[in-house]
């Protein structure tokens, strides 16, 4: 079958529809490959390339006679009248908002295929032309932004100074978005990314950026991947929210698209007023009317020394990889519909039914509702009472919370009662002495005692500062301290000149022993300290 | 020597030495201080000791209302100093550093040894009063305790014993009867000095602490070590009541609290009551859980080429060290890795679990002796939240410190004890001799777990085959 490539003819339109790597590819799996004299040119894709791709240099009317013709933009109306009656047409159609186009395409009794209506499902991911593109726009979207924004992404410490980094807030965090998120952190920017869905949370977070929310629960979650319209509560939190990060904020980028309605107002105009002179907005949704409400699409606008990029070609101004990355789509697309010798539209292939317009002229379009997509967890319901003031949540890094320490205190009370208790049972013994040498001992208890608990306390609060790394040569060096028992072999071992009776024997053995310990314990611990260095 | 002689110069002595001693202990709240805190420990012990022995001839202070005998140092002393002190000496000077749990134990039965021998001395001297008698009793037997208890230990830490706790049918009962049977004795004691009641209290109180420490399994070592660091403290706390010397308590109870404290610690990062650890008697019989099964899989090996191509395209490596590495002396060998990584633009750390070897802060004390600086050496709880981003963590001869089923599976003897989530790396290499189960007896899921690999052999071995690996690229 013939399948021919043609040149597109909107101003401003760098792109075509397969470059040749694709048609390589074609012309292996058997497809006859026509391509439109420079059809190529403005995606850097001279025609030279084509040819030794396999294809056929044909000019423009030969091309749109093909079987099949893939383009990108929907056709302009002369352009029907070039196509081949039964013939079939795969691009960009819009059937919603172009219900014209789609009744003088059925005049010619054309198959149509919406490149824009493959479904969101995991299974059509290869084809889904709007994801390649709305990747390539996120991508871009940076690149214009640091383009005309004055400063570095990336702070630096320079001999000169120090530079912040720049700050970019990025609303709705899909394709486009996630998009957006990973170029601006990859030029070192700090990113924050908001979204009314709390299922990209990890998406964003996987990327380095922050996640944004409001704490009122409301999924956003609706069909085939995108958000749904929200709550007014919802939306007051949201505003607050954004107008707090207006004043903080250089960058701001916003993607957020609802199918079938006009896009969202999300950044007003007094956003846009409270934000730096020299920041940057840049409207993905411009085509759509714009997220931002001083956006005029198509065009770079300032606003109170802010700039608003409201370009509604950004996937087009990068048409070399954006007509690779649409042709491999397409590609995919074509072999999903059985190839070059089993072409057929197949009402059954639940990717490719839903991108049906029109089959030989009869409208088909839009498909029959398919399975919804399983939502992670849906909320539907308002859960929390309307909050004034949204609670921002930054997902901060984890940081270690500090090692918990037992309360010293409690264990300093459990002392002091084990020590009153132990008094109390010695004066008990003594109980009914009145011998002046049993109560001068026991004054001398109580004072020992105090000592003890005393030490218990010191000891408590010095060793729980002592750093894990250090319990080793702690251990050596009580050891060694606590061969001070030898002060008590020495006063035991004290005795009337050379005699040597049994109890100083056993003394100088306690001694020796002791001696051991000090001097092991303090030289080894000494061996080791010396170890630990930086 | 006129001027010590006074009993209120040598008790300022002894004060300044016990601050001298809460210096020390103070000093090791760091690495950069922990050397002049050694300083202070030691030049408190000189003054204690000084002061002591220039009391010389004197007569001597009172203390607990009971006059102390006087009279002159027998010569023989100062030779048992000295002795002492040379062979203390030797044995710091030879020790390895795998081999500080088996010192330290053998140095606590010292203190337990000298405490006991202080009391019979004191027993033999003198005629005890009543409150005397009590604190002979006591300073003797948690000295026995302490004594026999740390022998076992140092046998077992040695090898020379085997490590398997020792579990008689009764024991809680045998425990019970030999605390009576010590109460009884003391009654005995102290009621008419009854020496032979005090030396069978001595007996008693030395096979109980056999029993305990026999009773205790090689994992739970680190408790056993520094709850016998405790009673070492309590011992001669209580030759301090004994001697009414204020020194021998405020000593005992700094070093009693110590232990205490570090026990507390061990049992914590093992998640076990100090009575389960004493009275446990853990690992003994690992419970076959019926629930999950035990995960048997298949464990998938590495070869050293392959792990030095993985450990060259990672850019944050985690060492997680263990006993095995400390009985390997693979600790060369893992800084020889270590600069190797380092020098390629790793970033290397180390992950210690505070039940890490035989001792607490055992593997700092192995990691430091090879040179490997402290600054990267990190505490569990420092680290554990850094796995997830790490590309290739080593476990070197540890095994229930990084078991997943401590947290996966409730019915595990260790759940609940927290652990290394090593698992959460992109890449576990784990270092084992063989395919035996840890010391707790039970088997480790993490081995069979997808991003593991095993690196069976030796740990030095193995480890300075890395080494050569990644060097001959």
């Amino acid at each position: 079958m013939k399948l021919g490539i043609v040149t597109e003819t909107r101003p401003e339109e760098c792109r075509v529809a397969a470059s040749p790597q694709v048609v390589a590819k074609w012309v292996k799996h058997g497809w006859e490959v026509v391509i439109e004299r420079g059809a190529g040119q403005h995606a850097s894709y001279p025609d030279a390339q084509y040819e030794a791709a396999g294809a056929t240099l044909v000019d423009r009317q030969t091309a749109w006679q093909s079987d099949i013709v893939v383009k990108l933009r929907p056709p302009a109306r002369e352009e029907i009248f070039q196509l081949r009656e039964g013939a079939t047409l795969i691009s960009y159609i819009l059937p919603a908002e172009n219900a014209d186009l789609v009744e003088q395409l059925a005049a010619k009794k054309l198959t149509v295929l919406a490149m824009d209506q493959v479904p969101r499902i995991s299974r059509a991911q290869k084809m889904d032309a709007l994801s390649s593109m709305a990747n390539i726009a996120g991508y871009r979207s940076v690149i214009e932004a640091a383009n005309r924004f004055g400063s570095f992404f990336t702070g630096q410490f320079t001999a000169a100074g120090k530079v912040p980094p720049a700050k970019v807030l990025i609303i709705g965090a899909g394709v486009a978005g996630l998009s957006a998120l990973g170029a601006a952190k990859g030029l070192g920017a700090i990113v924050r990314a908001f979204d009314v869905r709390a299922s990209v949370e990890d998406q964003v977070k996987s990327l380095g950026g922050e996640f944004l929310t409001v704490t009122i629960k409301e999924a956003g979650e609706g069909q085939g991947g995108y958000a749904k319209e929200m709550s007014k509560e919802f939306i007051d939190a949201e505003f607050a929210l954004f107008r707090a990060q207006a004043k903080e904020v250089d960058i701001v980028i916003t993607t957020a698209l609802i199918p079938g309605k006009p896009a969202p107002k999300l950044w007003l105009r007094d956003m846009v007023e409270l934000m730096k002179p020299g920041s940057v907005v840049v409207d993905l949704a411009a085509e759509k009317g714009g997220n931002c409400e001083v956006t005029k699409p198509g065009e770079v606008t300032e606003h109170g020394g802010v700039t608003i990029v409201g370009y509604t070609d950004l996937a087009s101004r990068m048409a070399h990889v954006a007509s690779d990355l649409y042709g491999t789509n397409l590609l995919h697309f074509l072999d999903e519909m059985g190839g070059a010798s089993g072409h057929k539209v197949d009402h059954d292939n639940d990717a490719v039914r839903p991108a049906l317009v029109l089959e030989a002229g009869e409208k088909r379009w839009p498909a029959p509702p398919m399975k919804k997509p399983e939502p992670p967890k849906l909320e539907a319901k308002v859960v929390a009472p309307p909050v004034p003031m949204p609670v921002v949540t930054l997902a901060k890094s984890h940081g270690h919370t500090p090692a918990s320490r037992p309360p010293s205190r409690t264990a300093g009370i459990v002392m002091s009662v084990i020590g009153i208790v132990a008094a109390v049972c010695f004066l008990g013994l003594r109980y009914g002495r009145v011998d002046a040498e049993a109560s001068t001992a026991t004054v001398a208890f109580l004072q020992h005692l105090t000592v003890f608990v005393m030490a218990i306390f010191v000891g408590f609060q010095v060793v729980w500062n002592v750093t894990p790394a250090l319990h080793t040569p702690l251990m050596s060096v009580t050891n060694a301290i606590s061969g001070i028992i030898v002060v008590g072999g020495l006063l035991n071992a004290r005795s009337g000149g050379g005699n040597l009776p049994n109890a100083t024997i056993v003394a100088i053995v306690a001694t020796l022993f002791a001696s051991i310990n000090i001097a092991g314990g303090f030289l080894v611990t000494r061996r080791m300290l010396a170890m630990f260095r930086k | 020597m006129k001027f010590f002689n006074s009993e209120v110069l040598i008790n300022a002595a002894y004060l300044v030495a016990a601050v001298l001693f809460i210096l020390s202990l103070r000093g090791l709240s760091s690495q950069e201080t922990a050397r002049r805190g050694n300083i202070y420990g030691i030049v408190g012990m000189l003054i204690a000791i000084a002061a002591t022995v220039a009391s010389n001839g004197e007569v001597g202070f009172s203390a607990a209302g009971a006059p102390e005998a006087q009279g002159k140092f027998h010569p023989l002393l100062f030779g048992a100093i000295g002795i002492g002190a040379v062979v203390g000496a030797f044995m710091a000077a030879r020790v390895g550093m795998t081999q500080m749990p088996e010192l330290v134990a053998l140095l606590h039965s010292f203190v337990g040894l000298a405490a006991v021998l202080v009391g019979y001395s004191l027993d033999l001297k003198v005629l005890p009063s009543l409150s005397h008698r009590i604190e002979i009793f006591i300073d003797v037997w948690i000295g026995a305790i302490t004594t026999t208890g740390s022998v076992l230990a140092f046998l077992k830490l040695r090898g020379s014993v085997s490590g398997r706790p020792l579990l008689l049918p009764a024991r809680h009962m045998l425990n019970l009867c030999m605390l009576v049977g010590s109460l009884i004795c003391a009654y005995l004691y102290a009621k008419d000095g009854n020496q032979i009641a005090l030396q069978i209290g001595t007996a008693i109180a030395g096979v109980l602490g056999f029993h305990l420490v026999a009773g205790i399994g090689g994992a739970d070592m680190p408790v056993v070590v520094s709850m016998l660091n405790s009673y070492s403290g309590w011992t001669a706390a209580a030759a301090g009541f004994m001697l009414g010397n204020d020194l021998l308590i405020i000593t005992g109870a700094l070093v009693g609290s110590s232990g205490a404290i570090l026990s507390y610690i061990m049992c914590r990062a093992m998640n076990r009551s100090i009575w389960n650890v004493i009275f446990g008697g853990f690992g003994a019989a690992p419970p076959k859980a019926k629930g999950p099964a035990q995960p048997a899989g298949d464990v998938q090996d590495i070869d050293a080429a392959t792990l030095a191509d993985k450990l060259r395209e990672a850019k944050s490596v985690i060492i997680v060290p263990g006993y095995g590495m400390a009985v390997g002396r693979a600790q060369h060998a893992v800084r020889e890795l270590t600069e190797v990584l380092r020098a390629r633009g790793a970033a290397v750390r180390f992950a210690i679990h505070p039940v890490a070897g035989r001792l607490p802060g055992h593997m700092n004390v192995l990691l430091a002796e090879a040179n490997v600086p402290y600054d990267i050496v990190l505490e569990m709880d420092d680290i554990n939240a850094d796995f997830p981003t790490t590309d290739v963590v080593m476990v070197i001869g540890a095994n229930d410190i990084v078991n997943p089923a401590a947290e996966d599976d409730p019915t595990s003897p260790i759940a609940g004890m927290p652990v290394l989530q090593v698992w959460k790396a992109k890449l576990v290499i784990v270092n084992k001799r063989s395919r035996a189960a840890g010391y707790a007896g039970i088997d480790n899921p993490l081995f069979y777990k997808p991003g593991t690999r095993m690196l069976f052999g030796d740990a030095k071995d193995a480890v300075e085959k890395v080494v050569m690996a990644l060097k001959s690229s």
